[in-house]
């Protein structure tokens, strides 16, 4: 362990790159979830499959992409599909364990929205949309979300169902005749989450070190249900925080780098 | 039939007010220039279709083009969400924008199935997704073997579809290596096409990189074949250039405001021409 002082969102990373092997094929959403799963690849699980929904299957790319399709992506992988492929033989074929996915704004029961704000036909701020993700979502073995915590990010009552969890919790997923898990953990800046084994809820398993029940309360729009057995999160190890550091720097000093001088 | 001419002249000769238009590129090889040189001939009322309407779109939606938008990822990808497309959408500026929204597995296999000549795609989507509630271009349609009920949406037959490849030969066969994007669907859907390349070479087939398994386009599958060197930017192209992510990051502040928009338009798009692109990703080559 380290005494290395750490930001929440290095704790957030880091926490949800710890989930991934080496034996999983894993669709990674862009930003939070492409760091975690590229630290998981640069520390314990140096085997594990990513892929980007530009079709790039089995990618290591040197800096994080700034879009899912950057060249770095491409020149890495294993190889490189179109995107029909990519979608109806290696996700709709049933070949992804873990879709990992952002969100904008998410339930209790791990659906999420990154549509709209508002009202579909009068918003009040237009979000880009699904993309992948509503496929990703029914299609991956199990799905891992990851972000930040924040009362406009964890709502009660989401404002669009973009991407199906566990609908209204329980056996809804079975009911929609989905065979796959859904959300089965859930990774914020704040603690690490897991759905009870039946309402689905997402309930409090790990708070991440120095953080307090209320404060993952305080930034939660529902009321927060914690495990009886409440464990700590690991803080980052030295290597762990060494590599998200140097991953970030890398990437920061090349998206700038394109820059005209 | 391919015809290689001019960007001007194949966008004179193929793009008509009102059309279906698809700009294909899945990150890599987005034809911005086309988009710019439809932009300066003012075409107005068209039905765009593209999988991640990002900049490119912003633009071309911001300078009042579009009537309606099918897509399936509307942001920047990576920095954040297209401000020029919100204000269509939220505010009517510089018009009101109609969206048809899917998601990209049901995108791709509809360009699929334009490609195949079949009237619509299957696909196993949708599921609990509150799209179809808002979208009627999505269908369930019931396996006639097995029983289990699918979604299925129209297949995608644009007018013309735009792209821009890597290169092609004096006859017009088109190369693309890469991220290959919906692309070769997207073009083989389409009635038309015009295909904006970096560098015509005697034989494609003799490059130092060529490979078997090489997506290509024959001459006799493709229209226009336009020579616009960096006709990608701020988008890459495969060995040629990087992606200028800088000018993706800067975007965002110049596409945050009207005035601020229409006056980088005036001078990079409506006072530029297809030719000015080449000195645009000069400095990117050398990364």
């Amino acid at each position: 362990m380290s005494d290395t002082p750490f930001t929440p969102d290095e704790m957030m990373t880091i926490a949800a790159s710890r989930v991934l092997t080496s034996d999983d094929v894993c669709f990674v959403g862009i930003g939070a979830p492409s760091a975690a799963c590229n630290i998981a690849r640069l520390t314990h699980a140096p085997d594990i499959t990513l892929i980007y929904e530009s079709g790039t299957i089995g990618t290591a790319p040197e800096v994080l992409p700034l879009s899912i399709g950057d060249g770095e992506l491409c020149e890495t992988a294993l190889t490189t599909v179109g995107v029909p492929e990519m979608f109806r033989y290696w996700l709709q074929g049933g070949h992804v364990t873990i879709g990992f996915l952002g969100a904008a704004q998410l339930d209790k029961f791990g659906n999420i929205n990154t549509t709209i704000i508002g009202d579909y036909h009068n918003p009040k701020t237009r979000l880009p949309g699904g993309g992948g993700a509503p496929e990703i979502a029914s299609q991956s073995q199990k799905i891992y979300i990851t972000m930040k915590q924040s009362l406009r990010g964890m709502v009660e009552k989401i404002d669009f169902f973009t991407s199906f969890g566990h609908g209204e919790g329980g056996d809804h997923r079975a009911r929609m005749g989905l065979t796959t898990e859904g959300p089965v953990l859930l990774i914020t800046d704040l603690a690490v989450w897991e759905p009870h084994p039946e309402t689905k809820e997402f309930t409090v398993t790990s708070l991440h070190p120095g953080v307090s029940a209320e404060q993952v309360q305080e930034n939660c729009g529902w009321q927060v249900r914690f495990a009886e057995n409440l464990r700590q999160t690991p803080p980052p190890t030295d290597e762990e925080l060494t590599v998200l550091r140097e991953l970030k720097a890398r990437t920061k000093a090349a998206h700038e780098g394109t820059r005209q001088s | 039939m391919a015809e290689i001419m001019s960007l001007p002249d194949a966008v004179r000769a193929y793009v008509r007010d009102g059309q279906m238009l698809a700009f294909e590129g899945f990150t890599h090889l987005i034809p911005h220039a086309a988009a710019h040189e439809v932009i300066r001939q003012q075409r107005r009322h068209l039905t765009l279709v593209r999988m991640t309407p990002d900049v490119i779109y912003d633009q071309m939606i911001g300078m009042g083009c579009a009537d309606r938008l099918i897509f399936s990822y509307a942001g920047n990808p990576g920095v954040g969400l297209l401000r020029r497309l919100r204000d269509a959408v939220e505010n009517g500026w510089p018009n009101k924008l109609q969206l048809v929204e899917h998601s990209h597995a049901a995108m791709a296999n509809a360009y699929e199935a334009g490609a195949a000549n079949l009237p619509m795609a299957v696909l196993r989507g949708y599921i609990g997704a509150e799209l179809r509630a808002v979208n009627d271009q999505i269908k369930s349609v019931r396996c006639p073997f097995t029983g289990e009920e699918l979604a299925a949406v129209p297949a995608l037959r644009p007018d013309v579809t735009v792209i821009h490849a890597l290169r092609a030969d004096r006859k017009g066969n088109v190369l693309i290596e890469g991220i290959l994007g919906v692309q070769k669907q997207a073009v083989l859907a389409a009635q038309h096409s015009i295909i904006t390349v970096e560098e015509l070479v005697d034989d494609l087939k003799a490059h130092p990189n060529a490979h078997p398994n090489t997506v290509i386009l024959p001459h006799w599958a493709v229209g226009a074949v336009c020579v616009v060197p960096g006709g990608a930017h701020p988008s890459y192209a495969h060995g040629y250039y990087p992606r200028d992510n800088a000018s993706y990051l800067e975007w965002d502040k110049i596409a945050a405001d009207r005035q601020g928009f229409l006056d980088w338009m005036e001078k990079n798009v409506l006072q530029a021409s297809w030719q000015d692109f080449a000195g645009r990703v000069a400095h990117l080559r050398r990364l």
